[in-house]
């Protein structure tokens, strides 16, 4: 029985380990996807040629030396010159002889090593998207409901009719005289009971309606370029900042100029993606034509230099509209408040067409106020807030709901319209 | 404490005042104005068919097909342009000489605000109402937008060509004083190719007397530095500092500095001023004396030998007093004392000289070696030009045929010159008679530089790309030179040979301003030469002293010599003293009202039918053979036989539409009643005639508009002011006076908790406050217009003005108090919402359009508002504005605002508009709006801290200021301090704190609990006074 424990308590033990391990491998990992998404994605892929080589296996190419891959990845146009490394040369010549951004001062060599590290891994297999697999569809009940009211209605009918046949007989039996018998259509309570419930369900409709004015849930706007969030945020898992730079500053999360498009766009002159593209009708699209929209847009010839003070705007559709007395700011959430993107426009790394996602009603954005946490320990700027720090150590404040956007004053009227 | 009242129907307490303070929205409902509609009976059918149309035009104008947006990204985004995210460049306001160092804020490519810059040794951060209406300017329709020849749109290459031939002969370039010096170097190498030619410098505003006294005093025709922040004793004999005078924004901080008090150590400075007519600095003087224009030279010879010790001895025996007191004050300053003195005459100034230098205030108070450039004219110059054969002149930024008093004159030289090429921003007065009309960029467009004062530097860069075809003058100087290199190029290598390495041009351009270290110290002081003195002192002992009416010509602090004309934002803002909009009229005395006008402001009635009914009485003013015809408004500080008119009214229809009113430009020109004297110019005029008509024209006086009164009544709980003596004697006065006022709600101590059925809600995190310092604030109006600016808000036009339409968050309410009627003491209060911590205007709205925020904010919220005006009718401090009309064309239907002013269509051009500020919703009819304590700048300065995940910062212990409210940075007196209150080292906190005992909350006593505390106002009156009063 003892040696049985001893046992028990080495594999728990071991799987533990083990556990532990991974779970601290990960985070290092995952530091270095971060890294890669943040710096490298918008030119390189792990499996693909983007604006430059594919980096899987890229140790075993440089032959292992990491010291020479940090110098050249910090500052490629010094490495050249103080090297004379054949495949560094070669890979320079083949890539147009262009040079990468310099990530000196940008990357330490720690952050260089976690970068490699996780290009050495790979990404991890996903399990589930989004861990939210296991919740179960919110049961309709309404046609249940509907049945209900519709069985119900015809019963108390039939009863009704019974009633007044009955009605009709005792009457006859005492010999009082029947009224003239009146068919139900004609009869004014039956025509009260129906302009009453008329009026109602109207009403219901038209203040449904009305509330619904300017609301867009679902909005797919054919755009002048069939964009595909999906292979660019999804398949080649490009960072959304890299094109959407205003996010962290502005107001405005900013759509890219064209000269951003042309970044990679020089290189990459046609779709070769696995994926088929579809648009909102279900029709194929091609998606090196839309590529070739762009160069007119840009005003560039492949195979000539770019000029981007020659490219012309592109002229894209608005998807997600505010009234002009809602005042809402990217940066106020994304940096202050850490909020991913896709908790307003969804699951956006799967759309080829983008379609707004929430109705961006009031209501909504109200509800989010009332649920979401503030960063109340992360961030210095609430330490003003000593009440509720107090508050939250006594217990007196329930630290697991935590200080939510309306506890510091989230869903007043001039925190947006002003 | 004593009565304080706006009108003399307050004063008299008449019946029309009574009415009025019942009456919440005094304007008359259109139905009751027109009466037929009022008779008209509305069927049942009619009301049905109405009801239809509405609901069918609604569902239309709502249209259930949503509008398709577009947008569009840059094609190629500039590196350093994000946006959403508002750009600040350093650049510096320059217009006709007056120079100040601004910030301007550029959002998405638009300048849209003018902020002052805080690293200005000279302005430090303040600005006026002036610099920040200027932004408007820039999107002035009537602005020039391509060059002419003869009338005739042109290039500027046909232009260079043309001209490479047609310059010659005597060339002259008269031009407003230049205090460019690379700007001075182009012009240089101009003359230096052209053998004949000539710089002339030509001020509408001309100084030349203090310029010609100081040549012959101390050798050196410059206007020195006057240092008011050293000065204990300042005495003024019609010069307005703090309004008009040389360069108001420096001296008004200075002079405030003076002003602020420390209750442990209660000094300040103490203020006397002599003038004509009433001024914004008379207004603000502890005492203030009223003499004769033409008893300068009197009054100031007085004091010359009162400090001498000889006792005055005027006719007025009233004048006799004001200058032994100021003498009095002027000695015991020990050196710390000022005296100036606004006349253009060489003489007054050479004995205002002498009176400085027998106060010593040579070296402590006045500094020659920091000179002020931003005056240089000398009126001879120009009438030695009149009289000279020109061949070629270019007119630069300067405007003779209006400002010169003999215009006609001028007229007419122009027109015989040969060539004439004028460059300015709009075809003004004398450009307009010009052959060749090269537009100028406006100065947010601009490269440049100024020297303000000896070694002061600003810089000047451009904000925006030109809007229209303009080029600077400078680039057209070195073009007609032969130069290879522009302007750009010019001030670049001049600054580079100027600059050191360690400050790089970049440097100096992101900084805005630049003075070399070390910095000149002011060395000994200027050696005085008393030659003149005799001659002058004789000279001015012979000058008569009229008998008759007397006409004085001065500047409005909005208007100035006529640049805020054109501009609706200041022809909008209330005349600090007057208290009127959009016209020009006549200042007289309340005495002299009795004889002109049969108005007798003692009598009730006739103060009623003056005081209500917007039309003025008007009066036909001769002088010199001409005639103008003005309306009369009733000043009390004005000598009772003196009138005061303002220059800078009357323009041509050219400089832009809101010089128009009804077909006919507002006002008259002023500067033809000017004289030249010995060949300076002289603006007052020693005999006038007036005659009454019997024609009316309406004024639009902001006085009266929202008036509040308590059951105590004297104003005690809205306004408190005291005697410095007073506050010495007993420091607690403010307060027992507010404890005696809320004894029985509690007393001071438990007030804030028992005076109210409300419970008290917390305020966890921020609490916003504000607070102001009435011994700091001059009334000049800058916020007014900073906030005009910042928020939106929008201009209604002279004919809603008329109909108490204004639509301004913040007032600057005038009060008047003392004995004395006609020369009554002046307080200024700007008012704003208060945000009441418990609000009686949150309380009665229906809808819960305004509400209380927990930051302490009263919120406004417009889309919810129905405009039931419930909350404006319960604010006691008035400060609510209705959107009776469509002002900002925010409507869905168009035509709501057809039937608005000429001014208000030109502010909602799509030019004009580009001035919005995109963070600020621009507001429709039937809403009400009011100060939200500029909530988009607290917003941006919550999230500037978040994102660095550190507490708020406004000012005080930190010294950071994470933002500052619109009318608080506009200051240039600090007076205006707002902050975190929850934050006990933040600045308003400690402003607070050191005052205590001047604090005090305006209507406190109704326990609405504001958030906005105002300091007292304390009056630096001789001990004598008080100690006769309390015996």
């Amino acid at each position: 029985m003892k040696f049985h424990h001893q046992i028990t308590k080495l594999i728990l033990t071991s799987i533990l380990f083990v556990l532990f391990a991974s779970i601290s491998n990960n985070i290092l990992a995952q530091d270095g996807k971060s890294l890669f998404m943040k710096n490298c994605a918008s030119c390189h892929a792990l499996d693909k040629k983007l604006t430059g080589p594919a980096l899987m296996g890229v140790e075993d190419r440089w032959k292992g030396n990491r010291k020479n891959l940090h110098a050249w990845i910090k500052n490629t146009g010094s490495y050249m010159k103080t090297s004379n490394d054949a495949y560094a040369i070669a890979l320079y010549n083949e890539y147009g002889k262009s040079a990468m951004n310099v990530f000196d001062g940008v990357l330490d060599d720690k952050q260089i090593d976690d970068i490699l590290d996780y290009i050495k891994k790979g990404p991890e297999v996903k399990v589930a998207a989004n861990g939210d697999a296991g919740e179960k569809p919110e049961s309709d009940n309404t046609l249940l409901f509907g049945i209900l009211t519709l069985i119900l209605a015809v019963v108390a009918f039939t009863l009704m009719q019974v009633n007044s046949n009955l009605k009709k007989l005792s009457d006859d039996k005492e010999g009082i005289p029947a009224a003239e018998p009146v068919v139900f259509w004609k009869n004014r309570t039956y025509i009260a009971f129906g302009i009453i419930l008329l009026v109602i369900i109207g009403g219901y409709l038209t203040a449904k309606g009305a509330i619904g004015l300017g609301r867009n849930k679902g909005y797919v706007p054919e755009q002048p370029i069939f964009y595909s969030h999906k292979v660019h945020a999804g398949i080649n898992q490009i960072n959304c900042q890299y094109c959407h730079g205003g996010v962290n500053d502005s107001k405005h999360a900013n759509i890219p100029s064209v000269n951003v498009c042309m970044n990679c766009h020089m290189a990459i002159n046609e779709y070769k993606g696995t994926a088929k593209l579809y648009n909102e009708e279900g029709e194929e699209v091609n998606g090196t034509a839309e590529i070739q929209k762009l160069y007119k847009y840009a005003n560039y010839t492949p195979g000539k230099p770019f000029d981007a003070s020659k490219a012309t705007a592109i002229p894209w559709t608005k998807i997600h509209n505010l009234p002009d007395h809602v005042y809402f700011n990217h940066s106020q959430h994304v940096v202050a408040g850490k909020q991913q993107c896709q908790t307003c426009h969804g699951e956006i790394t799967k759309m080829d067409e983008v379609k707004q996602f929430a109705d961006l009603s009031m209501g909504w954005c109200i509800n989010c106020h009332r649920e979401t946490k503030v960063q109340f320990k992360e961030n210095g700027f609430y330490s003003i807030y000593q009440k509720y720090h107090d508050d939250l150590k006594s217990g007196k404040m329930d630290s697991t709901k935590g200080v939510t956007v309306e506890k510091i004053g989230g869903t007043e009227c001039q925190k947006c319209h002003y | 404490m004593s009565k304080h009242w706006q009108s003399f129907g307050e004063l008299n307490n008449t019946e029309a005042y009574q009415k009025s303070l019942q009456n919440e929205f005094k304007e008359e409902l259109p139905f009751e104005a027109d009466g037929a509609l009022m008779d008209t009976q509305t069927p049942r059918r009619d009301f049905l068919k109405y009801l239809g149309f509405t609901t069918a035009a609604a569902a239309l104008a709502a249209s259930c097909e949503v509008p398709v947006k577009k947008s569009i990204p840059f094609a190629n985004r500039p590196e350093d342009i994000v946006p959403g995210v508002a750009n600040y460049y350093a650049t510096t306001y320059v217009q006709d000489g007056d120079a100040v160092s601004v910030v301007a804020k550029v959002r998405d490519g638009r300048p849209i605000k003018i902020e002052g810059n805080d690293l200005s040794p000279i302005t430090g951060g303040g600005t006026s109402a002036r610099v920040q209406a200027s932004v408007l300017d820039l999107y002035d329709g009537a602005r020039l937008r391509f060059p002419t020849i003869a009338g005739n749109e042109a290039t500027f290459e046909a232009i260079d060509k043309e001209l490479a031939t047609a310059i010659g002969g005597n060339v002259v370039i008269l031009s407003s004083t230049i205090n460019s010096p690379s700007s001075l170097e182009v012009i240089k190498q101009f003359l230096a190719k052209y053998p004949n030619s000539k710089h002339v410098q030509y001020d509408a505003i001309s100084y030349s007397g203090i310029l010609a006294a100081n040549k012959i005093c101390y050798g050196k025709q410059a206007i020195p530095s006057y240092k008011f922040d050293n000065a204990k004793a300042i005495v003024s004999i019609g010069a307005d500092f703090l309004g008009t005078w040389i360069s108001p924004v420096e001296y008004a901080r200075a002079y405030a500095k003076g002003k602020k008090l420390n209750a442990k150590n209660p000094v300040m400075s103490r203020h006397i001023a002599f003038e004509t007519v009433a001024s914004l600095t008379g207004s603000n003087a502890d005492e203030r004396f009223l003499h004769r224009p033409s008893e300068t030279s009197a009054v100031v010879l007085g004091l010359l030998n009162a400090i001498n010790g000889t006792a005055p001895n005027l006719t007025d025996k009233k004048l006799n007093v004001g200058i032994e007191k100021a003498a009095k004050a002027l000695k015991a300053a020990n050196g710390n004392a000022l005296v100036v003195c606004g006349s253009n005459d060489m003489n007054v100034q050479i004995v205002v000289n002498a009176i400085n230098e027998a106060i010593g205030a040579n070296g402590k108070t006045i500094d020659f070696g920091t000179v002020n450039n931003t005056r240089q004219a000398v009126d001879s110059d120009f009438t030695a030009l009149l009289d000279s054969k020109v061949d070629t002149l270019i007119l630069l930024n300067s405007n003779p045929a209006y400002t010169w008093a003999e215009n006609k004159k001028v007229e007419n030289w122009v027109k015989g010159i040969k060539t004439t090429i004028s460059f300015n921003a709009k075809a003004d007065e004398t450009s307009m008679l010009c052959k060749y009309q090269i537009p100028l960029h406006h100065y947010l467009e601009s490269w440049g530089d100024a020297e303000i004062a000896t070694n002061h530097f600003s810089f000047l860069q451009p904000t925006i790309n030109p809007l229209f075809k303009t080029r600077q003058w400078q680039d057209s100087l070195l073009k007609w030179t032969g130069s290879v290199v522009d302007y750009l190029g010019t001030l670049k290598t001049f600054w580079s040979a100027k600059l050191g390495i360690t400050n790089s041009w970049d440097k100096v351009l992101q900084d805005g301003v630049w003075t070399p270290i070390p910095t000149m110290v002011s060395g000994s002081p200027a050696t005085f030469s008393a030659a003149g003195v005799e001659a002058a002192k004789t000279a001015l002992a012979a000058a008569p002293v009229s008998k008759n009416i007397e006409l004085q010509l001065y500047q409005k602090v909005a208007i100035g010599a006529g640049e805020g004309t054109s501009n609706p934002w200041l022809m909008e803002m209330p005349d600090p003293v007057t208290r009127a909009t959009w016209d020009n009229y006549l200042i007289v005395s309340p005495a002299m009202a009795k004889d002109l006008l049969k108005i007798d402001l003692a009598n009730n009635g006739q103060a009623d039918a003056y005081e209500v009914h917007p039309k003025k009485k008007v009066v036909e003013i001769t002088a010199g053979g001409k005639t103008v015809k003005l309306p009369v408004l009733i000043i009390p500080g004005t000598h009772p036989n003196t009138v005061g008119i303002a220059v800078g009214y009357g323009r041509h229809k050219n400089v832009g539409r809101a010089v128009i009113d009804e077909d006919k430009s507002v006002g008259a020109n002023a500067f033809q009643f000017a004289t030249v004297t010995n060949g300076a110019v002289n603006f007052t005029v020693a005999d006038v005639k007036l005659s009454l008509t019997s024609d009316l024209y309406p004024v639009g006086l902001t006085q009266t508009h929202n008036i509040y009164n308590t059951d105590q009544g004297n104003r005690t709980e809205v306004m408190k002011e005291l005697t410095l003596a007073e506050l010495k004697h007993n420091p607690n006065e403010v307060l027992e006076d507010r404890e005696k006022e809320l004894a029985p709600y509690g007393g001071l101590e438990k007030f804030r908790q028992d005076g109210s059925i409300y419970k008290a809600y917390d305020k966890p995190g921020i609490k916003w406050g504000m607070s102001i310092d009435l011994n700091a604030c001059n009334g000049c109006g800058a916020c007014v217009v900073a906030c005009s600016a910042e928020n939106n808000v929008s201009v209604v036009g002279k004919a809603e003005v008329l109909r108490f339409h204004d639509m301004q968050w913040l007032r600057i309410d005038r009060y008047y108090s003392g004995e004395d009627a006609d020369n009554p003491k002046v307080v200024f209060q700007p008012l704003m919402c208060q945000h009441c911590d418990n609000a009686p205007c949150e309380n009665v709205c229906p809808v819960a359009a305004t509400n209380h925020s927990s930051e302490g904010l009263n919120q406004m919220t417009y889309n919810r508002c129905i405009g039931t005006r419930y909350c404006a009718n319960n604010c006691p401090y008035k400060v609510r504005r209705f959107n009776w009309a469509d002002y900002m064309q925010a409507d869905s239907f168009a035509n709501n605002s057809s039937d608005l002013n000429d001014a208000v269509q030109y502010m909602n051009e799509d030019l004009t508009r580009m001035v919005l500020n995109p963070d600020v919703t621009v507001r429709s009819r039937g809403v009400i709006e009011k100060c939200s304590f500029c909530v988009q700048r607290l917003q941006e300065g919550k999230l500037k801290a978040k994102k660095a995940s550190r507490p708020l910062e406004t000012g005080g212990e930190s010294k950071n200021w994470d933002l500052k409210v619109a009318c608080q940075q506009s200051c240039p007196t600090e007076a205006i301090v707002f902050g975190n209150v929850n934050d006990s080292k933040s600045a308003v906190s400690a402003h607070r704190e050191e005052n205590a005992n001047r604090l005090f909350y305006s209507l406190e006593q109704l326990h609405i609990m504001p958030n906005v505390s105002y300091m007292a106002k304390v009056r630096n009156i001789e001990e004598e006074e008080h100690k006769a009063k309390e015996a």
